[in-house]
């Protein structure tokens, strides 16, 4: 079983189960997360599923393409551990990861 | 308010669904006139995703967003559809019976139309800007803080803070520098999603200090009663610095708002509009919704759902726009009148 939390801006988490091969944001929708619009569907078009990665989690999870990169800059308050969760496919080694979510999407 | 253009059929949103409804009304001899508030036709797949391949779209392996509007725009071309782009719909106002609908439809481009039905097929909304959560920015809004670039004068002598790195933020760099008294670009990275030349061209003028970039996010807002005087910036090595300003243009993207939809006295559920699966109409009859703006039992946010829905939902317009009329179901293989519509026999 792989487990995932997501903590939104006012410090509330939950911790839901996610299946190998969907995304950190088909997770999230999947279980009503709030703060991940992902308004694109997951094309990497929109940047409104933008996420922070826990530190601890960061290598594990690896840096954003250069696409994804392109599409951060339509996110707000990018940080170095910024990701966009349509991008990240959650795998067996993924269990435990912990993701936040931005106060405003878009 | 200016002339009244009376169509058959108002469409709201040039998304594929839009432009497929055309196509089916066109069949049945209804004219629309389609609105829109990007300044281009094609809605989602041209904004969000003119380059990626679309692999569900029945008939097509693959196409891209472009690709698949560039076909629709085809399709649909012999029954001349007229667009109004770059508009706004923000009203509309029901003026006739639920026998004999009519509806008044007006655009914050004060155009006003009459139509007898009125198809939303607005997707997810009306694109507009993004709007930075930076606290209090509400009130500089319209007055120093500003999405759009309406009048280039009147940034004539002022110190202009773009923030942005894509082609927007980049064009606006370039276009203001000679008006303003100082141009500023923000970007949170020294890598731009703009045109080559649009980079060069604003590294040059940096270079040779006619212009400044800089590196860093605006965190807050500084001035009064709307005029802003300065912005906070965390600079990259998170550094915090006041950069003076007069005026800032924020450029990040669009984003989708269901908008004024909200307010014409349609049901609404969850920001969607409930259709019946028969004649995709709302609880307005003459309105009918169709695309990923509706819902219903067992809904797909898919393009095909969306042309199905446009089909069904032609059909019942028929009723509306011809009352005396009886609608006979003709196929575009074997009809020559069908055919003669499409300019093919």
């Amino acid at each position: 079983m792989i487990q995932l939390t997501y903590t939104d801006s006012t410090g509330k988490s939950r911790t839901v189960e996610a299946q190998a091969g969907a995304t950190v944001m088909e997770t999230a929708l999947r279980n009503s997360i709030p703060g991940i619009d992902a308004e694109c569907g997951g094309a990497c078009a929109c940047a409104t599923c933008h996420v922070y990665v826990a530190p601890e989690w960061t290598e594990i999870v690896g840096k954003a393409s250069q696409m994804e990169e392109d599409m951060l800059d339509f996110a707000f308050e990018v940080r170095p551990n910024s990701r966009l969760s349509c991008q990240i496919k959650v795998t067996q080694a993924l269990d435990g990861l912990a993701v936040s979510t931005p106060a405003k999407q878009g | 308010m200016g002339e009244v253009i009376r169509t058959d059929v108002v469409i709201i949103g040039a998304g594929p669904i839009g432009l497929f409804a055309v196509f089916e009304l066109g069949l049945l001899d209804i004219k629309a006139h389609l609105i829109d508030i990007l300044p281009k036709i094609g809605g989602q797949c041209a904004e969000l995703y003119p380059e990626k391949p679309i692999y569900d779209v029945p008939g097509f392996p693959v196409v891209t967003g472009q690709g698949l509007v560039e076909n629709l725009m085809a399709q649909i071309k012999p029954f001349g559809a007229t667009f109004h782009l770059s508009e706004m719909v923000e009203g509309l106002e029901a003026l006739g019976t639920a026998e004999h609908p009519l509806f008044r439809v007006s655009t914050d481009a004060e155009k006003t139309f009459e139509a007898k039905v009125v198809v939303i097929a607005a997707g997810g909304g009306s694109f507009q800007p993004k709007k930075p959560p930076i606290p209090g920015i509400d009130a500089y809004e319209g007055k120093s803080v500003l999405y759009a670039v309406r009048k280039m004068d009147h940034f004539r002598g002022r110190r202009v803070l773009i923030v942005g790195g894509g082609d927007s933020a980049l064009d606006w760099a370039l276009n203001l520098q000679p008006v303003a008294a100082r141009v500023t670009l923000m970007h949170r990275r020294d890598a731009f999603r703009a045109a080559p030349h649009s980079v060069n061209a604003m590294r040059a003028l940096v270079a040779e200090k006619k212009m400044d970039f800089v590196l860093g996010q605006v965190t807050g807002l500084k001035g009064e009663a709307g005029q802003l005087t300065a912005a906070a910036v965390r600079g990259e090595d998170a550094s915090v610095f006041d950069l003076p300003c007069d005026d800032m243009l924020p450029f990040f993207g669009l984003t989708m708002k269901l908008g004024p939809v909200a307010h014409w006295g349609l049901n609404l559920h969850e920001n969607l509009i409930p259709a019946d699966t028969e004649k995709f109409e709302t609880n307005i009859p003459g309105i009918f919704a169709i695309g990923d703006i509706n819902t219903y039992p067992g809904k797909l946010k898919l393009i095909l759902s969306g042309f199905h829905e446009g089909a069904l939902a032609a059909q019942r317009a028929h009723h509306y726009v011809y009352p005396d009329k009886k609608l006979l179901f003709q196929y575009t293989t074997s009809s020559t009148s069908l055919q003669k519509k499409l300019g093919v026999a």
